[in-house]
């Protein structure tokens, strides 16, 4: 009778044990005399999750009422409130996450990386603004991006930037682009995310040097419009190729243009292009010959910036943990033997061989080597192509808005003085 | 009725189509790869070293990370050795023998000889020192999570990039939470 009793209590002792696995119960449970009930641990629910359905109902709501405000109704204040209900909403309500901008690395990260599963919220606050993009211009950058709209609101007195720096500038959001979707890809780093100048403003906390760079950008902002998206901005540069192809796109001026320049002084933005004069209007022998030379520079151009990105494969993976850790015990072999590195300790308890850490890094590396090729290669191809843009020549009779430039702020629309039946208005503003 | 079209409207209109092509095609590439559900930050008990990079690394100040009790594996030790310093000096509860920096572990006489132990997260601020202690002489009930109720579900975790031990993970929202006892190696 005994033994079965023995047997039963370590049947039950063994199930008991199972469920904890490696633990060690070092110190058995106590069986309490008085009424004590053991608590249960308590688990806080997540913060709504029915939310991110709301956010991008929010979004296409937003979006839609910027193209109609555009469109229809051509007021420069619709377009304003609006966006002072995305910085709101978006901005401070949902503190900033997840957004479009940074919504192009978690799409990254399923294409090429592994084990990682995109949520639907997230595709479609990535897919969303783009084919908004191509239907009626950038109006995600208008009224919908709390990025966008929070140094919208600080514009003070902007100044013009010469077109050859806006022109070199606007290089670096394809760069910035191409870097971010290799280390996203790569399940290295969301450097959008981590250089995000504005989070922290939402958040009313953050790092150091991210408040800093917030404040910096909007200082900056106070002077020249929205330095982040036309600048920085790495989805801007997509959503700026969207708006190029897009069908219907902001007009300044509701019927015929009487070219009287107050567009041209009311964009803070620098995004409007202004008539051709007759003799720049012909191409040339030289031009043509440019182009030529241009066309035939891209390919040389995309094959030299994927072989300088691939040939930099070790820099740029070095800032993957894995890649980091390994470069360390390999240049340092001292610091497996003193105590006080993180990293290195829990590497050493982890009781895993150099080799194989070695043998990871080498992985992560030859990820680069490959997806540098690809990354230099786009950024080849974007300069080759903003260089050919260089000589081709456009004939404009009109003051128009630069359709890549342009962010549809409707601040043009307000400042036109022509009247929509097509005569002129005394005063306006 | 319609205009002829011309040459550059052509090129724009195929530009155009193909870039929201392009578009959809990306979309539904990793359409394969989407699900409706949520995903959010959590801790895996077993892989967490009790590094204290929880406490300084996260966005919030205090940080989302807060200890939490397994009630189920403690052992109600009156020596517990989450809640003393190992070096203590004298057997007592004077706070210069208490771990916790922040005196947010709460300390109750059940009856002799057990004492009950409850984490106060307001005053947690996810260092787990008590982790380490606990893990190293008890039961290991006490545990860091990510509370997500504070959590602010950043795209990428600021701690998950520093995380030694590659604890951090996403996790379905179903199961936002990993409490050792009901969550295990070998346990789903």
């Amino acid at each position: 009778m005994i033994g079965m009793k023995h047997i039963l209590l370590f049947l039950i002792l063994l199930v008991s044990f199972q469920g904890m696995d490696a633990q060690v119960q070092r110190f058995p449970k106590p069986e309490f005399q008085t009424a004590y009930k053991v608590p249960t641990t308590v688990e806080p629910a997540p913060t709504s999750l029915l939310m991110e359905y709301v956010d991008v109902l929010v979004l296409v709501v937003v979006m839609s009422l910027t193209a109609w405000f555009i469109f229809k109704k051509r007021s420069r204040k619709g377009i304003l409130w609006l966006s002072v209900f995305s910085l709101a909403y978006f901005g401070f309500y949902r503190e900033g996450c997840i957004c479009s901008v940074g919504s192009v690395q978690n799409v990254s990260l399923a294409l090429f990386g592994e084990g990682y599963t995109l949520p639907l919220t997230v595709l479609l606050f990535f897919a969303l603004p783009l084919l908004f993009s191509l239907a009626v211009g950038r109006v995600f950058c208008a009224a919908a991006c709390p990025l966008g709209v929070v140094q919208d609101l600080v514009i003070v007195k902007p100044i013009k930037v010469a077109p050859w720096v806006q022109k070199s500038l606007g290089l670096f959001p394809y760069v910035y682009l191409a870097l971010a979707v290799l280390y996203a890809a790569t399940g290295t780093d969301f450097m959008i995310c981590r250089y995000d100048p504005f989070v922290g403003i939402f958040r009313l906390g953050a790092g150091f040097n991210m408040i800093v760079l917030g404040i910096c950008l909007l200082v900056i902002g106070m002077f020249v419009a929205r330095p982040y998206c036309r600048f920085i901005c790495p989805y801007g540069a997509l959503l700026r190729v969207g708006s190029h192809l897009s069908k219907n796109h902001l007009s300044i001026t509701p019927s015929n243009c009487i070219n009287c320049k107050l567009c041209k002084n009311a964009c803070p933005f620098d995004a409007i292009d202004f008539p051709v004069e007759e003799k720049e209007n012909k191409a040339t022998r030289t031009d043509f010959r440019k182009f030529m030379l241009y066309l035939v520079l891209i390919p040389i151009l995309m094959a030299a910036g994927g072989w300088m990105m691939s040939a930099s494969h070790r820099l740029l993976a070095s800032v993957h943990q894995d890649v980091a850790l390994s470069e360390i015990i390999s240049k340092h072999p001292e610091v497996l033997l003193q105590k006080g590195n993180v990293d290195v300790d829990t590497f050493l308890a982890s009781g895993m061989s150099l080799e194989t850490l070695n043998k990871k890094a080498e992985v992560v590396r030859e990820k680069f080597r490959v997806g540098g090729w690809y990354a230099g290669a786009f950024i080849g191809l974007v300069l080759g192509l903003m260089l050919l843009n260089e000589v081709v020549f456009r004939k404009r009779e009109i003051h128009t808005a630069n359709r890549s430039n342009c962010i549809s702020c409707g601040r043009c629309m307000d400042f036109c003085p022509v009247e929509p039946t097509g005569g002129k208005k005394g005063k306006k503003k | 009725m319609s205009k002829p079209l011309n040459r550059r409207d052509f090129l724009k209109n195929l530009l155009r189509y193909s870039a929201g092509l392009t578009v959809l095609g990306v979309a539904g590439a990793s359409l394969a790869k989407t699900q409706t559900k949520t995903w959010v930050w959590q801790i895996d008990p077993f892989k967490c070293t009790s590094c204290g990079r929880c406490a300084t690394e996260c966005v919030l100040t205090p940080s989302a990370v807060k200890c939490v009790h397994a009630y189920a594996l403690c052992g109600y030790c009156d020596l517990c050795g989450g809640y003393l310093k190992p070096d203590h000096l004298e057997r007592n509860t004077a706070a210069e023998n208490m771990l916790c920096p922040t005196a947010a572990i709460e300390r109750k006489f059940i009856e002799a000889p057990y004492y009950a132990y409850h984490i106060n997260e307001d005053l947690c601020i996810g260092c787990a020192k008590c982790v380490a202690g606990c893990t190293s002489f008890g039961n290991g009930s006490l545990h860091l999570q990510i509370n997500h109720h504070l959590c602010s579900n950043c795209n990428e975790c600021a701690i998950a990039r520093v995380c030694p031990s590659d604890a951090i993970s996403r996790v379905s929202v179903d199961e936002a939470y990993r409490i050792k006892g009901s969550f295990g190696p070998t346990q789903k």
